[in-house]
């Protein structure tokens, strides 16, 4: 009968019903937007550091993983590094962030084909010219550029030679001996991978790397890839509480309103109800179960948009902005959206509770 | 003689407006047996509403005592109040109060989930208040597709929904027109008669007084006259 007397309430309102339940929704939607957007992320640069084909990540001291010291290596060290024991492959590259998510990668085409088994070509082919580069087919869509296109980056313009499938270390490439002369990093690599015999070797190797290279930053691949993950960037976990403490709020507010003005609205109703001999909790279970359904209807609409949000990231920019559905924080998201409403349900209900029975009646 | 299931004595009721304190009710005295028909009338503001509302539990004595159904009001708060409300007595409102968004069967369901009974079907003797009523048939309507005739008696189904010992109908005739009010006066002789329902009716219209076993008049917040209907035998016969 509560469902009842709520759901008819709910529904001789649409107009204030569907504004709550959107308002509501908006938080939920920028929650897991944000979760879906690190994760997209996050994994993505996992495929793509496993695309490369190493075993093993060697940095310069104190790099870390998620950011890049531009040449901070001399290119010389590759050559040492071939010769450590189970190495049998090494090729360092030169990185370049270029705003957004993205990064110019300068390789040497040869020795990263080589170690990632070769770039698979959707149109043109490999470097000819110090000018050429080489994209991914998701960077392609997003500049809508084409091989033999020109595109314009670190404010020069750049031959298209090639088109590759994704999922190699980056979305460009550039020759590293071009980045090299641009960045003025002459003889220079921000990292080097290393290719062992077995992989099985890796850990071996990163710890006698380690006692050789000490404060250099060395990872096997396989543990970088456990170190990729929204607890690996303190940042993005505190802007996730941030987010989550807006959602909070605006859960709280909006439920507060809408409730307050039904409670307002349905002064007499409360005092019949009371007439009848409803208790307290009678009325502020109602009150409660009214704001339970705006805060789930807040929810599925939520995720929804966070369909929708990810359809239209897709559309603007399917290179930088890979948004996954992660599940697990549906209730999370929900969660906090309810929390929120049955939060802000609580002040309105204690208005209709208090209500005095006569006056209620008297009400118009 | 039994105990009677109301019994008021020196009652005074003052209510609070602002910084000036309104004598509602000064000294009231009234004993009502179990079946009876009461009818209340007196000017406008001489406190018969507010009697109902204390009777009711809808608001707390000033002073005095009040005994209803065997419960002391005096010594009640809110929730023995609430719990008079619940289970004894039933209001009817001259604005008929049911709930705008239920249906007239969902208004009913409402009383009896309050109540605590069974609210899927409805027993066979509140199926026979239904059809004496006259609404079994428009239980599906809201309030808003109804007349105000059937309105009333969607109200007063409510309040008998529940078998409270006391109904407590404030004007139910205010807002109908003469046929209706015949109507619903006629019904609440009927469920008198034939249930021994106890009822008190507050009415502004003497003739709707009439209808009563015993009528009490109010002014000033006392009762000043108690009498018996004129052509009381001429409704028929009260067995
Ligand atoms: N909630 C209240 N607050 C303040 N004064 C009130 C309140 N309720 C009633 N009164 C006052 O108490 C007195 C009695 O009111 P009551 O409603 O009982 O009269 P009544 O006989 O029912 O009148 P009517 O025939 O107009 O319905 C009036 O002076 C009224 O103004
Ligand atoms: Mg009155």
């Amino acid at each position: 009968m509560i469902f009842r007397l709520v759901f008819e309430n709910v529904r001789h309102r649409p107009i204030r019903t569907m504004l709550s339940v959107l308002l509501i929704a908006v938080p939920v939607t920028l929650i897991l937007a944000l979760i879906g957007l690190s994760n997209g992320f996050l994994e993505d640069s996992r495929k793509r550091s496993a695309g490369v084909g190493a075993d093993i990540l060697f940095k310069a001291p104190g790099g870390s993983l998620m950011t890049f010291s531009t040449g901070a290596l001399p290119q010389k060290i590759v050559d040492l590094l071939k010769t450590e024991p189970h190495v049998v492959q090494a090729t360092g590259t030169l990185v370049q962030p270029i705003g957004g998510f993205d990064s110019i990668n300068g390789i040497d085409l040869a020795e990263f084909g080589k170690m990632s088994g070769g770039f698979t070509y959707a149109e043109g082919h490999g470097f000819q010219t110090p000018d050429d580069v080489l994209i991914d087919t998701w960077y392609a869509q997003q500049r809508k550029v084409h091989a033999g296109g020109k595109i314009n980056l670190l404010n020069r313009d750049w031959h298209v030679a090639g088109i590759v499938e994704p999922g190699k270390l980056a979305h460009l490439f550039a020759p590293l001996a071009s980045m090299q002369d641009i960045l003025g990093s002459t003889g220079k690599v921000s990292q080097v991978f290393l290719k062992l015999d077995d992989p099985k070797n890796a850990d071996a190797v990163v710890a006698a790397l380690k006692v050789k290279y000490a404060d250099y930053g060395i990872w096997s691949i396989s543990e970088m890839q456990a170190l990729i993950s929204v607890d690996s960037i303190p940042l993005l976990k505190n802007f996730i509480n941030v987010i989550l403490g807006i959602g909070v709020i605006i859960g709280f507010a909006v439920v507060s309103l809408s409730m307050y003005m039904a409670v307002l609205q349905r002064t007499r109703e409360i005092g019949i109800l009371k007439s009848m001999g409803a208790t307290k909790s009678f009325i502020m279970s109602l009150i409660m179960a009214e704001a339970f359904c705006l805060g789930f209807g807040g929810t599925i609409v939520g995720i929804l948009m966070s369909y929708v949000a990810k359809a239209a990231m897709h559309a603007v920019a399917p290179a930088s902005l890979p948004q996954a559905i992660v599940y697990t924080w549906w209730p999370i998201a929900g969660g906090v959206a309810m929390g929120a409403a049955l939060l802000g349900a609580v002040y309105p209900g204690m208005m209709a509770v208090r209500q005095d029975p006569i006056e209620a009646l008297a009400h118009e | 003689m039994p105990d009677p299931i109301i019994k008021v004595r020196d009652l005074w009721k003052a209510y609070q407006s602002g910084r000036v304190s309104v004598q509602a009710l000064r000294g009231v005295n009234l004993d009502v047996p179990l079946g009876e028909f009461l009818s209340i009338v007196g000017p406008s503001g001489s406190g018969k509403s507010t009697l109902f509302h204390i009777v009711g539990g809808m608001t707390p004595p000033t002073s005095g005592e009040v005994i209803v159904g065997g419960r002391n009001l005096s010594a009640v708060g809110d929730s023995g109040r609430t719990e008079l409300r619940r289970t004894t007595v039933g209001f009817v409102f001259q604005k008929f109060n049911l709930l705008p968004n239920l249906t007239a069967r969902d208004n009913i369901r409402t009383a009896l989930h309050i109540s605590g009974q069974a609210t899927d079907v409805f027993e066979k003797d509140f199926l026979d208040i239904l059809a004496l009523l006259g609404i079994a048939g428009r239980l599906d309507h809201k309030p808003s597709e109804m007349s105000g005739g059937e309105q009333q008696r969607v109200a007063i189904a409510r309040a008998l929904a529940t078998h409270p010992a006391i109904l407590l109908a404030d004007e139910p005739t205010g807002n109908l027109d003469t046929a209706n009010s015949l109507a619903v006066l006629k019904l609440l002789r009927d469920l008198n008669e034939r249930l021994g329902q106890t009822i008190l009716m507050i009415t502004h219209n003497n003739e709707a007084a009439q209808y009563a076993d015993r009528i009490v008049h109010m002014r000033d917040g006392v009762i000043v006259e108690t009498s018996t209907p004129a052509g009381r035998q001429a409704l028929g016969p009260v067995v």
